[in-house]
């Protein structure tokens, strides 16, 4: 299992565990009513947020989509903080004011989800420029949906940052659906990561269901960007197991498809190649999912302890008052 | 004291902070040895190189993206859209991300210095894709100031301001302002942003204006004085924030109003104005405030109907006079 240790293929492990039980009880707070606004939940996609992070140094920065708590997760993210902002309180990460979309931790520089789709793309090259220019190798990943594939900004930002052969990575999360339009009603090509023989720039495409597969490409693409050759694409194909909001019922998809959808469930697959591979046992396996129940149920007593922001603060966090000193 | 034109002035602000700082740098199309396609970037990329003065392709949301994610990370991008009627392909950055980034992290990100520069007007024969006045959709942005300079002098104490400022800023350039010549301080100076300026003190009605409408308005009242009609002048020069307590002072004084904007009426910053007004001074109001704007249709190419659809310091010459 490439030169990952023991100790990190099972924190790699468990984070994915912690990430699927994160994402269930929001599923269930929101069909118990508690839970306000949306959620897209990234059941089915933990193996991408937990590879593509373990890929990463803590230096890198990685942008993400609406469906993406797991990559804060992934990054490090305190899923006490985590929950709290999901449920607008003000011991969240936003204080509240940003909610589940809007998700972002920057000391784990991760600016997070963005409600719009797109602009996190052209974003990223802003981030990579300022990266390019401290010199220090790091680099700049954006992660966006095959839906986002679609706009505009796509182009305009891989044609950029190939121009100016920023330190980029875009990964187009294609889990073939855009709400309920599917990928090849939207698409007339099989893979987006072809487009980017369009840009003069690397494209590859990986199973997003294999974390194994995620690390190795992620870190083996990450190299070639730290080494100055510039951007590139890479298409991560997996599925959603869940609607693209919490309460999609998923009318788009057939029965057998979603079935078939979970064979694939990432979560097992490693916990097979673990055990194959004589990594741990079903025991520890076990014991990591009772842990991640224990954390889980903490996050979950801070929220409910927690208050929610005061009215002021609806008026804070807008404007920064002084002007710059020179 | 020496005289230097509006864009030389934004030439000189931009090179002084450029100067001071090297992460301040210029981004977008046709801005670096081609100098921009209205020349005020023109010596720059000479002076300070391509990594500072970086064109770009044809890509505004491109642009506006690199520069958000540049200011993310403590740089201090400006952004250069060539006209503001192309704010609207990339509307989203000054709208949804900018604006919205300190709030909707609860404060992690301090600062996101960012100076969007534009132009804006008409008269330069180019119709309705390359004239409109636009400014009023961008006062209804929470976070976003945006400011409007109407002199060369204006131009660099505000842009130097703009450019000290830690916030999204949209710095709106008047095409047709480019080439005037004004007394500008050779040193640096700061005209704070949300501070509306006097342009001309009088007792009989307060006209409000900004940008090159100012000018317009000056020249009315010259020729409102020879009428025997002192008119005041108060250039808002920032929209957003708007300094709502030099509007009162001025109107509070002359008990009448007319406010004059380039752009078309319907949800404009006269309307703004005017609504301040009615908070502040309604006690004071001799006649009902009037506006002048452009009329409520697209910019023509034709240029005496373009000429008749905007404003004209006759037009403000009317609404002084009309009871």
């Amino acid at each position: 299992m490439m030169d990952l240790s023991q100790e990190k293929l099972l924190e790699m492990y468990k984070k994915m565990v912690t990430i699927r039980e994160f994402e269930q009880s929001l599923s269930e707070a929101v069909s118990g009513g508690t839970l306000p606004g949306f959620v897209h939940l990234g059941i089915g996609q933990e193996a991408i947020h937990v590879g593509v992070a373990y890929a990463l140094r803590p230096t890198d920065w990685v942008s993400s989509t609406h469906r993406d708590h797991g990559m804060l997760i992934a990054r490090g993210a305190d899923i006490k903080r985590m929950r709290a902002e999901i449920f607008g309180k003000v011991t969240g990460y936003c204080k509240g004011k940003g909610g589940s979309m809007h998700l972002a931790v920057y000391d784990k520089g991760a600016p997070g989800c963005n409600g719009i789709l797109g602009p996190s793309q052209t974003i990223n090259n802003g981030i990579a420029l300022a990266l390019k220019k401290r010199g220090q190798g790091d680099v700049a990943v954006v992660l966006f949906g095959d839906g986002a594939a679609h706009r505009g900004e796509f182009h305009e930002a891989l044609n950029l940052a190939a121009c100016w052969k920023l330190p980029a990575l875009a990964i187009c999360v294609n889990n073939q659906y855009a709400i309920s339009v599917c990928f090849d009603d939207a698409c007339a090509i099989e893979d987006i990561a072809a487009r980017s023989s369009g840009y003069g720039i690397p494209g590859l495409v990986v199973d997003g269901n294999d974390v194994m597969a995620v690390y190795e490409a992620i870190s083996e693409t990450v190299k070639s960007i730290r080494e100055g050759k510039g951007p590139a694409l890479l298409e991560l194909k997996t599925r959603r197991f869940k609607g693209h909001f919490e309460g999609d019922p998923q009318s788009y998809k057939t029965p057998e498809e979603v079935a078939e959808e979970m064979k694939n469930d990432p979560i097992p697959i490693f916990a097979k190649q673990l055990l194959e591979q004589e990594i741990t046992t079903e025991e520890k396996l076990k014991a990591i999912e009772e842990d991640v129940k224990k954390e889980l149920q903490e996050a979950i007593e801070f929220t409910e302890k927690s208050e929610y922001p005061s009215l002021e603060e609806i008026y804070t966090d807008l404007v920064y008052e002084e002007r710059r000193a020179v | 004291m020496r005289e230097i034109t509006y864009a030389e002035a934004i030439r000189e602000a931009l090179r002084h902070e450029m100067k001071l700082d090297d992460n301040v740098f210029i981004l977008g199309e046709d801005v670096g040895a081609f100098g921009g396609c209205f020349g005020v970037t023109a010596g720059l990329y000479d002076e300070f190189g391509g990594e500072r003065v970086m064109d770009t392709p044809i890509s505004e949301a491109g642009i506006m993206g690199a520069a958000l994610g540049a200011a993310l990370m403590g740089m201090r991008p400006v952004p250069e859209i060539m006209f503001v009627d192309f704010m609207t392909v990339c509307f989203d950055y000054l709208t949804n991300q900018a604006p919205k980034v300190r709030y909707m992290c609860g404060g992690q990100v301090e600062k996101l210095p960012m100076v969007v520069r534009t132009t804006t007007g008409g008269w330069i024969r180019a119709a309705g894709q390359h004239s409109q006045s636009l400014e009023g959709w961008f006062t209804q942005v929470p976070g976003l100031k945006v400011v409007m300079p109407s002199t060369a002098h204006d131009a660099k104490g505000l842009l130097t301001a703009s450019l000290r400022d830690n916030n999204p800023v949209l710095y709106i350039e008047h095409k047709v302002l480019y080439q005037v010549p004004g007394s500008v301080p050779e040193e640096e100076y700061l005209i704070p942003l949300g501070q509306a300026d006097v342009k001309k003190e009088g007792t009989d009605v307060t006209l409000i204006s900004y940008s090159f409408m100012l000018s317009k308005t000056l020249n009315a009242a010259d020729k409102l004085a020879g009428q025997g009609i002192n008119a005041e002048v108060v250039d808002l020069r920032t929209l957003n924030p708007l300094d709502h307590d030099t509007l009162a002072r001025s109107v509070q004084k002359t008990h009448k109003a007319v406010v004059i904007q380039e752009a078309v009426e319907m949800g404009g910053v006269a309307s703004q104005v005017v609504k301040s007004l009615m908070d502040s001074c309604f006690d004071y109001l001799d006649a009902p405030i009037k506006t002048v704007a452009a009329g409520n249709t697209v910019i023509p190419f034709s240029p005496p109907l373009e000429d008749a659809m905007l404003p004209s310091e006759e037009k403000i010459i009317a609404a002084v006079k009309k009871k």
